[in-house]
């Protein structure tokens, strides 16, 4: 389909466009930029003025429980690849399982699902999972979700291994036995509220072995959803040094801090915890100077019964597709970042960490994922108008701006 | 950018008292009010009819989640002083056995037209969500009063706590609070720190190892100490904490003799406090692990009668709650 977005500020953060500019689609690709190609006849015009274009958001993390409807939800929302954990029910470690996900996706023609294949056998951290048996049916790398690998020497196995193939490996950096037990951070809420504390030292230890491991593997590493200051100073510093790792943050963590959890507010249980605001206004600085690179939803539905539990046996996360978009906007308004800035991180920058120099850009020959929306309006989060599964949200009553208008993916306009 | 309210669950939208789940931002006039009604309940107790009629008609439902024979028993005395009817429901053994969820339950006692539900449940919380599930499904006019929530608070042993100081020392401004012992694990010590702060005492110290020791005292207003000797100086109160049988041989703590020897009050450690200084336990004691008997027993020690102070002060939170 031959599709026209006219009018619009065209925003391209790979390519350094921040303009007013027109965007050509053809055959699902970018035609062209500006200038429509010779005898280019649309077959549909978007009207784009007053909307900011830019290209599909990639989210690095999203779990799917019900494919269709989070799919569906997430295309709505102007993401267009969704990253999916391999903590799915069955597990994602035979590449069956990863051929029928895909395919189901793409059945569907919603949003694009790129899984992340199991590290180990049923996520045990024992067994290798057939990580180039799942790397041929589409998995983009190979992750642990939430689950430790317990035994170091199985873990510097399985990253030698993925190293092998060259395949990268993203996992979760948080000591499993430090954090053990532990339901907030362990910081002065959790000390007034009578909270099991996960200390800062259960991330920077956890980051400090990965990357140790990694260096001397020489596995790509991507850290999933940093939390501390301390952290991110780990990975500025390991960067600096030459070390390939890549690290992203949930959405949720540049908007909250441990004093959300308020009186007891299952909600504002996340993994990782929600940290000090000094922890997030580092979150925040490391997100604008690159050292994270991405953004994720880090989506987590649930039924509600998950949070209606007191606070310490509450299910971790938050429904996350709606908002994405959304908190990166807020970010960028509040600490006074260019649009292009607050976008690449998930745009091409999430494309980078996957490995898709044809994701994430509009350049002519790139995939046409494409994202009309209106940055100004302003609304309401009423978890009670999400429409796919749980309604759990920290943030209802919030206001946002930013309202998707248009949705190109892989160049059908959804 | 505070999503939940700040405003505190207990406080109704005048201030008044609607439940009572932690000392932490119960207004000075509220604690007041409490240990003032107290003081006029503690003659009810000397009498030969040990009743007044404040709760006549009333429901009282004892919720207790996690087994406790003591605090549940004193909440049922008080309340049978008050002329309420008392129902014991040991849900630890009951419902939640049979999977049902903590909400369940409530719902269920709602239609049993109860008006107070006295709550102790082993994970830190549980009231606050049983607060807001009544709030939620319009049955408010229901009480709650947190007998315990994990390691967070048990307000009426912090207000029992407060009763029994005022009482020996009236005036909290000079004082210097020693607690002493697993203040980590402890809610009385949250609620006796909070309400501490709020009555204005001079100085709350925290005496403990590490091990035993929340992050971020300091924030709290507490001075922190690892040494008995120089924590218990010129201390004006000394609240000894239980240790848990569990945390004695373990990765917190290498034994029981080492931790008496560090930390269990004994008669020459007591002598470093002032000459008047009392010494307070929420009991159960364990007798050569915190404390020496002979402190225990010993004529600083005011422990029992905080046990009589706490049936007045239990009567009066559910005295003043069923009139708000």
């Amino acid at each position: 389909m031959n599709i026209s977005i006219k009018n619009g500020r065209l925003i391209d953060p790979k390519n350094g466009i921040d303009a007013r500019q027109d965007l050509f689609i053809a055959d699902g690709r970018i035609a062209a930029v500006g200038q429509a190609p010779a005898g280019f006849v649309p077959e549909r015009e978007i009207d784009a003025a007053g909307y900011v274009v830019c290209p599909g958001l990639i989210d690095l993390s999203a779990r799917l429980p019900s494919l269709e409807a989070e799919l569906a939800c997430a295309a709505a929302n102007g993401i267009t690849t969704v990253v999916c954990p391999p903590d799915t029910r069955p597990v994602l470690d035979e590449p069956s399982l990863v051929e029928r996900l895909i395919q189901r996706a793409e059945a569907l023609g919603l949003a694009r699902v790129l899984p992340l294949g199991a590290l180990t056998k049923g996520l045990q951290g024992q067994t290798l999972a057939s990580m180039a048996g799942l790397a041929s049916a589409g998995c983009v790398a190979f992750s642990q979700a939430s689950q430790p690998v317990t035994d170091l020497q199985s873990l510097y196995r399985a990253m030698q291994y993925a190293a092998t193939y060259d395949f990268a490996v993203w996992l979760r950096p948080q000591d499993y036995q430090l954090a053990k037990d532990g339901v907030a951070h362990d910081g002065e809420m959790a000390a007034r509220l009578g909270l099991a504390g996960i200390p800062v030292a259960a991330e920077t230890v956890a980051i400090a072995t990965l990357i140790e491991l990694a260096k001397s593997t020489g596995v790509r590493l991507h850290l999933m959803r940093l939390s501390s200051a301390a952290g991110v100073a780990m990975v500025r510093e390991a960067k600096a040094r030459g070390v390939a790792v890549s690290c992203d943050v949930a959405a949720h963590h540049l908007h909250l801090a441990e004093e959300d959890i308020g009186y007891f507010n299952a909600q504002a249980r996340f993994d990782p915890p929600l940290r000090s605001v000094a922890d997030r206004a580092a979150l925040r600085f490391g997100l604008a100077e690159g050292v994270i690179q991405a953004v994720c939803s880090d989506h987590t539905p649930m039924e509600a019964d998950g949070k209606q539990v007191p606070f310490g046996e509450a299910e971790v996360g938050a429904r996350g597709l709606e908002l994405l978009l959304p908190l990166v906007l807020a970010w960028a308004r509040e600490d006074g970042l260019s649009l292009g800035t607050a976008l690449a991180r998930v745009t091409s920058d999430a494309a980078a960490v996957i490995g898709r120099s044809d994701l994430g850009h509009l350049a002519v020959g790139a995939v046409a994922d494409v994202c009309v929306f209106d940055a100004e309006t302003e609304w309401t989060i009423t978890p009670d108008a999400f429409t796919s599964v749980g309604r759990n949200s920290p943030l209802a009553g919030r206001t946002m701006s930013g309202r998707i208008q248009a949705v190109v993916a892989g160049g059908r306009l959804l | 950018m505070l999503t939940q309210s700040r405003l505190n669950p207990q406080l109704d939208a005048e201030g008044k008292l609607q439940h009572l789940l932690s000392t932490e931002g119960l207004p000075l006039p509220v604690i007041t009010q409490i240990l003032d009604t107290a003081e006029s309940f503690l003659e009810v107790s000397d009498r030969d009819v040990k009743k007044v009629p404040l709760l006549r008609g009333k429901s009282v439902f004892n919720l207790f989640f996690e087994n406790s024979t003591r605090t549940r028993t004193t909440f049922e005395i008080a309340a049978k002083r008050l002329s309420a009817d008392v129902i014991n429901l040991d849900v630890s053994r009951s419902s939640t056995a049979k999977g049902e969820t903590l909400l369940d339950t409530i719902d269920n006692l709602c239609s049993m037209h109860a008006d107070m539900f006295v709550v102790r449940h082993a994970t830190s919380g549980a009231p606050f969500l049983i607060a807001e599930h009544l709030k939620r499904i319009g049955r408010d006019d229901i009480h709650v009063v947190n007998a315990g929530d994990g390691r967070h608070a048990h307000p009426t042993q912090g207000l029992l706590d407060m009763y029994t100081i005022r009482h020996y020392k009236k005036d909290f401004s000079n004082l210097t609070v020693a607690i002493v012992g697993d203040i980590l694990h402890s809610r009385v010590a949250r609620s006796d720190l909070h309400a501490l702060r709020t009555l204005g005492c001079g100085e709350i110290r925290a005496i403990a190892p590490k091990t035993l020791l929340p992050g971020y005292l300091e924030n709290l207003g507490v001075k922190v100490f690892h040494d008995m000797n120089e924590g218990l100086k010129d201390c004006d109160v000394v609240i000894m904490l239980r240790l848990q049988n569990e945390r004695m041989n373990g990765a917190l703590l290498p034994s029981a003799g080492e931790y008496f020897k560090r930390y269990g009050l004994t008669p020459e450690k007591l002598a470093l406090a002032k000459p008047d200084a009392i010494v307070m336990h929420p009991g159960p004691m364990n007798r050569g692990v915190e404390i020496d008997s002979s402190v225990a027993d010993g004529p600083q020690a005011v422990i029992l009668n905080q046990v009589t102070f706490g049936i007045a002060v239990r009567m009066a939170v559910m005295g003043i709650l069923a009139g708000n």
